[in-house]
């Protein structure tokens, strides 16, 4: 399910996920036309511009939240035109944040990543834009000062949706190393030790994604 | 419609203005006017002028003596007697020069006195001189020059010429006219003879059309008196008070708001040109390059043209990042689409010194408010980034009534000084545009403490 109003950049990308084996159920240019047509569809991803008519302001984000509401777990892609963190807060206060993404809409540029970020979310991890991460974790007065430079790294990308090895690869440290550094992060962030892999990375990210100045 | 009709109209606005009267005109409307003080003052203002206006004339002998003769030799010319013509002209070219020379000097001090005459009947206005320097000269000259000068001395001879002798006339006329009517029966009675042309009185019984025509002329004269007091009155407004300083000042209300207006009209045209460019050419260039990364990835791999294609998927991609950069200098989607709580911490993340961010609005401002305190903390972050050698900044942003207040407080050096670089006067240019102002605390050691009052109407 693909919702985006510039007709070249909608049919572009349905070409993008045909290419990359996603079916598109349908591609729409508005939010209305979303709404009804994934009550039509049943689709497993839905992928939507957040500024779409009839207003231009964040019509794809409002119905997003509300699909997300009425299914809960379907997984949705978000696309921006810029770094807004309180877009992707929201959509993160929906169904504990799993199978969410918010990237910006210039991500669309490099073709496999995108598709990969698409795959992730479809299997219910999170995807938040390395920008937003890069934002917020230079934001001041926040529990992510008790972190250090290297576990904010970490943090940074398992916000990405990133996998214990590819962070091991990514920072050139050994795949224990990682599993250490999210331990101690879950402790400074006081979340449970208890719960699945999965919970706490989705938890981790959660409560980092919500951190705001005071 | 069965619409009942007898409900009364509104009954029209009650006669006079609000408040006490200002001049004999706005008095006369009034129910009270007889009784008042007004009246008084208006015959007070005639009989002042009748006085002025007689002492003036023989104060100003020296300089109207050449054309009073030459108006006795006019009048000598009309009953036979000649004169000849070049006395006629000398004494008029000696008169204008004398008048010409030396009425300004008497009109200037003249018109002072005026002015505050008129405010027996007026409200007090100032005059329009311009202030001099030091010197008679100096004096002199400036006066000679300036139409006030020129103003009041033709004011001064309508006072000596129309305006003495239409208060004279009222007075006559009408007070003391009406006065003596009124005391015909006693004067026949004392044994006089009345006489008004072509009729004579002299019984005390046949006065009495007399005496009734006295008190009319007795009951309106508070009436013609106040309706001459105020006519005079607005002919030395015209003629003595400062236009000038009116018209400039009217221009410059005008000139503000047509800088509002400018400020407004750049501030509408960006938008429009981030709109356009965000739509337009940055959609169209995501839509490109994601082409040219499908068609990259159908190349042969370790191919030219997969070499090519990854070289131009590059260079796009570089042109949206500048591109981005370029838009969102213009104007920040962000804050026309979610306001200064978003923008101002997006503004703080992109600044090089940590910044503490607290915005407390408990609604969207009117645009031109967003934008101005906007740009108000985009320079005052910039400024810190620059000059302050902080380690940290507040930013905060909260509404004191109805005004923004955009405050930033950083722990640097101090010391920063308006007078040296543009940055802090453009600002409050800025603001001042919008009608606000800045503060700005900067001891040396610091903390700088930049302050920006934005007034901030209710939005409809």
């Amino acid at each position: 399910m693909l919702a985006e109003d510039g007709a070249l950049l909608r049919e572009g990308l349905a070409g993008l996920l045909r290419r990359f084996g996603f079916e598109v159920a349908e591609a729409v240019g508005d939010a209305e036309a979303l709404v009804e047509a994934v009550a039509a569809h049943g689709p497993d991803l839905v992928v939507t511009d957040i500024r779409m008519p009839p207003d231009f302001g964040d019509e794809g984000l409002r119905a997003a939240v509300r699909l997300r509401r009425e299914r809960p777990g379907l997984p949705v892609v978000a696309l921006s035109q810029y770094v807004e963190s309180s877009y992707a807060a929201e959509l993160l206060d929906s169904h504990d944040g799993r199978g969410i993404g918010y990237v910006l809409k210039e991500r669309v540029v490099d073709v496999a990543d995108f598709a990969d970020t698409l795959r992730r979310v479809h299997r219910g991890g999170t995807v938040i834009d390395p920008a937003v991460v890069r934002q917020l974790v230079r934001r001041r007065g926040t529990l992510l000062e008790r972190l250090s430079e290297r576990e904010r790294e970490v943090l940074a990308l398992l916000a990405e949706g990133r996998s214990n090895s590819r962070i091991a690869r990514d920072l050139v440290i050994s795949e224990p190393t990682v599993g250490k550094h999210i331990g101690n992060i879950l402790a400074k962030l006081d979340l449970p030790p208890e719960g699945t892999d999965v919970d706490r990375r989705v938890m981790a990210v959660l409560t980092y994604l919500r951190e705001r100045p005071e | 419609m069965s619409e009942q009709t007898d409900t009364p109209a509104p009954g029209p606005p009650a006669p006079g203005r609000a408040g006490p009267a200002r001049t004999p005109l706005e008095a006369l409307r009034t129910r009270r006017f007889p009784l008042s003080s007004w009246p008084w003052r208006s015959l007070g203002y005639l009989a002042s002028s009748v006085v002025v206006g007689t002492v003036l004339t023989t104060l100003l002998l020296p300089i109207t003596f050449p054309l009073l003769a030459l108006g006795t030799a006019v009048e000598e010319m009309a009953t036979g007697r000649d004169h000849p013509t070049w006395l006629l002209i000398t004494l008029l070219a000696a008169g204008l020069a004398l008048l010409l020379a030396f009425g300004p000097l008497v009109a200037v001090p003249v018109a002072r006195l005026e002015r505050w005459r008129l405010r027996l009947v007026h409200p007090p206005i100032t005059g329009g001189h311009r202030p001099t320097g030091r010197g008679v000269l100096v004096w002199v000259r400036a006066r000679y020059t300036e139409p006030a000068t020129w103003r009041a001395f033709a004011y001064l001879l309508l006072l000596v010429t129309v305006v003495d002798a239409v208060s004279w006339s009222v007075l006559y006329l009408f007070p003391a006219l009406g006065a003596y009517l009124l005391a015909t029966p006693a004067i026949t009675a004392l044994g006089r003879t009345v006489t008004l042309f072509p009729w004579a009185f002299d019984a005390p019984g046949a006065t009495l059309p007399l005496v009734l025509a006295g008190a009319v002329l007795l009951l309106v004269t508070p009436y013609v008196a106040a309706i001459t007091a105020h006519a005079h009155a607005v002919l030395a407004r015209l003629l003595l008070e400062d236009h000038g300083t009116e018209e400039l000042r009217s221009e410059l209300v005008e000139v503000t708001r047509s800088r509002a207006r400018l400020v407004d009209a750049f501030e509408t045209e960006r938008r429009r040109i981030e709109r356009d460019l965000h739509d337009g050419a940055q959609q169209q260039l995501i839509s490109l390059a994601m082409q040219i990364g499908l068609a990259r990835m159908d190349a042969p791999p370790g191919s030219d043209m997969e070499r090519t294609l990854a070289s131009v998927h590059g260079q796009a991609k570089e042109i949206i990042g500048s591109l981005r950069e370029i838009v969102h200098g213009i104007h920040p989607k962000v804050l026309s689409d979610r306001g200064l709580p978003a923008a101002l911490p997006e503004l703080a993340d992109r600044s090089p010194v940590p910044v503490r961010v607290r915005v407390d609005l408990p609604r969207r401002l009117p645009a031109h408010v967003e934008s101005t305190a906007y740009y108000v903390a985009a320079e005052s972050l910039g400024n810190v980034a620059k000059h302050a050698g902080a380690r940290s900044v507040r930013l905060n942003a909260s509404l004191d009534g109805d005004t923004l207040v955009l405050e930033t407080v950083d722990d640097g050096r101090g010391g920063a000084d308006p007078e040296r670089g543009t940055g802090l006067t453009g600002l409050a240019d800025r603001v001042a545009v919008v009608g606000g102002r800045v503060l700005l605390s900067s001891p040396a050691g610091g903390p700088t403490r930049l302050r920006a009052e934005i007034p901030c109407p209710p939005s409809g």
